[in-house]
């Protein structure tokens, strides 16, 4: 088989993966060798479908022993099977990344022969990149679960961060989709990583950088599908809020699902419109739990166990919440500028700096970047609302519903329908 | 008493040196610029024009009182914000360092001051575009050399020496800026950012295509059909950058959507995999098993 048809079969069964971040480490190329690291990351391009493209995303093989029946690359489907060899990958991957296409390679694989058997081939990959290639870009690297814990170290020192997929956001769905895989092979690993992570962050405080062994020195990250299983925002959220706190993940990435299977199990794809809103609205959620010091317990409750797809969930807290409001800009500490809708953590730090200076004024806020459109509902400025603002709740909210509008209008379908809607992230 | 300021232009080399030197001359002498001119362009000014002859001593004196009397902060801000394309950058800087030499270290809170918040947005601009530029740059492989060209509205090449001259520290390489013809020059180590009036790039070898062609194909694949939404991308790639990059110079010149580009609603994206396999494939969010 030609690279070039490998390449398409080993993307494509790969695609559907949402993580394609290169984030959570700086590292600085060494002398004589190729390739760095940033924190912060860094897209390369953007694909068709408007996700950020910076890793070259693929799978090492696609046989696979397995037959979970959702999955394109199950035994029983009639696909095309490909695999690469370590070297071919590799010089595909240099040449990419000098060529300044990739940050870096994002590898996975679908289990041939057995877990261990797959990891060393992923072992053997990734050595020869590191190794006879001196490559010091970012890899992300697959677990996969029921491997050998010391191949799953041997892989952690190799990557820089290391994922299992949690899949579906239950037990429940889980056994009931993918009867093959466990919920507790899925965390085993995971735990494992969290642990050799803190112990190479440990051994690193007491050696020199040079000797410590670095596992997984970017963390890890974990995926699940949006939409294919019964679960509300409610279970999700606090499902994610738990994976932070316990499992120490860097990100949980949502994937809506796309309706491409005949299966009793699963929506039906006739009319299935993926809940891409839906996924939005997690992700914003998401990020208030991760910069914003939000409780997952106080976005979503028994009595509204899901997101409301007209309104951002900052702006539904902050509705149910008036008496939180108003907030004086000149005064408030961080905490509670964070929870004013309009605020972001860029213009929460720029006000507490600019008030160094001199008292703000709203002329001043909207040099800081505050989208006053929003805040003006929920702050005062030297004890002053904006003039000639009434705040009632039911105003407020119409008119932030208002607000939101355009913002989902461009993904607007034929059709009229709440979920259809909402950006990609 | 506090001397009048009297109102002038400065005509100048269009350097740094030479805007601090301008500087210098003007708290010397009392004077408030109005406009500055370059080496190539010829203003017209209502104000008295004078020439500045730049003085490397005087400027680096500036620099260090920049550090010394204000701060650090500062004087990054001054001297990113003379790389930005922010119009009449020079009248704005001196704003800014007017009201630092009043204030002094605090100067960089004042955020909500015009004279800030004017250079503070111009060099965010140019962090931004220097950020996305470390992504979007294209190399292609001539003989073992890299070649790059991109046409920035900022003078980024500065703000990139250092990542790619990290990054790419074994390779030899050349990027060039086509707004404001001048090379970043890479090679063992050594670097050199260097004024280039024109650029002819080498033709692109078999080995070079193929590379090429194996990105185009990557690229095609990797996007989702059932989500496909051109706005998104548009908004996190501007067109203004698809013309040096590989993937998308296609696109740009007007090439039919490949392959890969389908605006079938997700329904029949599922009846093209019917035809494929006996059953209907069910992509999972994951690629591999668990």
């Amino acid at each position: 088989m030609e690279l070039m048809d490998k390449l398409e079969v080993l993307t494509d069964a790969a695609k559907y993966d949402a993580a394609c971040t290169s984030s959570g480490l700086d590292r600085k190329a060494r002398q004589g060798r190729m390739g760095s690291t940033m924190a912060a990351g860094c897209c390369h391009t953007f694909s068709a479908d408007g996700r950020c493209v910076t890793l070259l995303k693929v799978l090492l093989t696609n046989c696979c022993v397995y037959d979970c029946q959702y999955c394109v690359n199950r035994r029983s489907n009639d696909t095309r099977r490909a695999a690469f060899t370590p070297e071919e990958l590799a010089e595909l991957t240099i040449q990419f990344y000098r060529r300044n296409y990739i940050e870096g390679l994002f590898l996975s694989s679908a289990v041939i022969r057995n877990p261990d058997y797959t990891t060393e081939l992923m072992i053997r990959a990734l050595s020869l990149l590191r190794e006879k290639y001196g490559f010091g870009g970012y890899i992300h690297a697959k677990a996969i679960p029921g491997a050998d814990p010391q191949l799953t170290w041997r892989l952690g020192l190799l990557a820089d961060r290391l994922s299992v997929n949690i899949e579906l956001p239950s037990a429940k769905s889980l056994s009931l989709l993918a009867p093959d895989k466990k919920k507790d092979a899925i965390l085993k690993p995971m735990a494992l990583i969290r642990d050799g992570s803190a112990e190479s962050r440990r051994e690193l405080r007491k050696l020199p950088a040079r000797q410590a062994l670095r596992f997984a020195p970017a963390g890890q990250s974990t995926q699940m599908i949006i939409g294919a299983t019964p679960e509300d925002d409610r279970h999700i959220l606090n499902l994610t809020q738990n994976l932070y706190q316990k499992y120490r993940l860097k990100r949980v990435f949502y994937s809506a699902y796309m309706p491409v299977s005949n299966s009793s199990l699963l929506p039906a794809p006739e009319g299935f419109q993926p809940p891409l809103l839906r996924e939005h609205r997690l992700y914003q959620a998401d990020w208030l739990l991760r910069f914003y010091h939000f409780d997952a317990s106080e976005l979503l409750d028994e009595s509204n166990p899901n997101f409301d797809p007209k309104l951002d969930p900052k702006c539904c807290w902050a509705l149910r919440h008036m008496e939180f409001f108003p907030v004086e800009v000149n005064s408030a500490d961080y905490e509670a500028l964070l929870r004013v809708p309009g605020i972001g953590v860029t213009s929460a730090r720029r006000i507490l700096t600019a008030r160094r200076a001199c008292r703000l004024d709203y002329e001043g806020l909207k040099k800081l970047g505050v989208v006053l459109k929003r805040a003006q509902y929920f702050i005062t400025c030297s004890g002053r609302m904006t003039d000639g603002l009434r705040v009632r709740p039911d105003g407020v909210l119409r008119h932030l519903v208002e607000l939101e509008r355009p913002n989902l209008l461009p993904y607007q379908p034929e059709q009229l329908s709440l979920f259809e809607t909402g950006g990609g992230l | 008493m506090r001397p009048e300021w009297t109102q002038v232009s400065y005509c100048y080399d269009g350097s740094f040196a030479g805007f601090l030197t301008c500087v210098d001359e003007s708290f010397r002498y009392f004077e408030t610029p109005m406009a500055f001119a370059g080496p190539e362009e010829e203003k017209i000014s209502l104000y008295p024009q004078r020439t500045v002859e730049t003085d490397e001593a005087r400027a680096r004196q500036v620099y260090r009182d920049l550090r010394d009397k204000v701060s650090q902060e500062a004087r990054r801000l001054v001297s990113h914000a003379f790389l930005t394309c922010m119009p009449e950058k020079e009248c704005a800087i001196w704003q800014f360092i007017r009201l630092a030499w009043d204030v002094g270290p605090g100067v960089t809170y004042w955020l909500a001051d015009d004279r800030v918040d004017r250079l503070n947005k111009a060099v965010g601009h140019l962090y931004n575009e220097a950020h996305l530029l470390k992504g979007f740059t294209r190399f292609a492989d001539c003989r073992g050399l890299l070649w790059g060209e991109i046409s920035p509205k900022n003078r980024v090449l500065p703000l990139l020496r250092p990542h790619f001259c990290q990054r790419f520290n074994t390779e030899t390489f050349l990027l060039y800026d086509h707004t404001h013809h001048e090379a970043l020059v890479h090679q063992r180590g050594r670097w050199a950012i260097v004024p280039v009036e024109h650029m002819e790039f080498p033709q692109a070898d078999a080995r070079e295509e193929d590379y090429q062609r194996l990105w185009q194909r990557f690229y095609d694949t990797i996007a989702i059909e059932g989500r496909y939404n051109p706005k998104l991308r548009m908004g996190n790639v501007p067109k203004r950058y698809w013309q040096h990059m590989t993937e998308l110079k296609g696109e740009l010149e007007g090439a039919p959507p490949r392959k890969r580009e389908l605006r079938e609603p997700p329904s029949a994206s599922c009846r093209r995999t019917e035809q494929r396999g006996p059953e209907p494939a069910l992509p999972s969010r994951r690629s591999g098993p668990v």
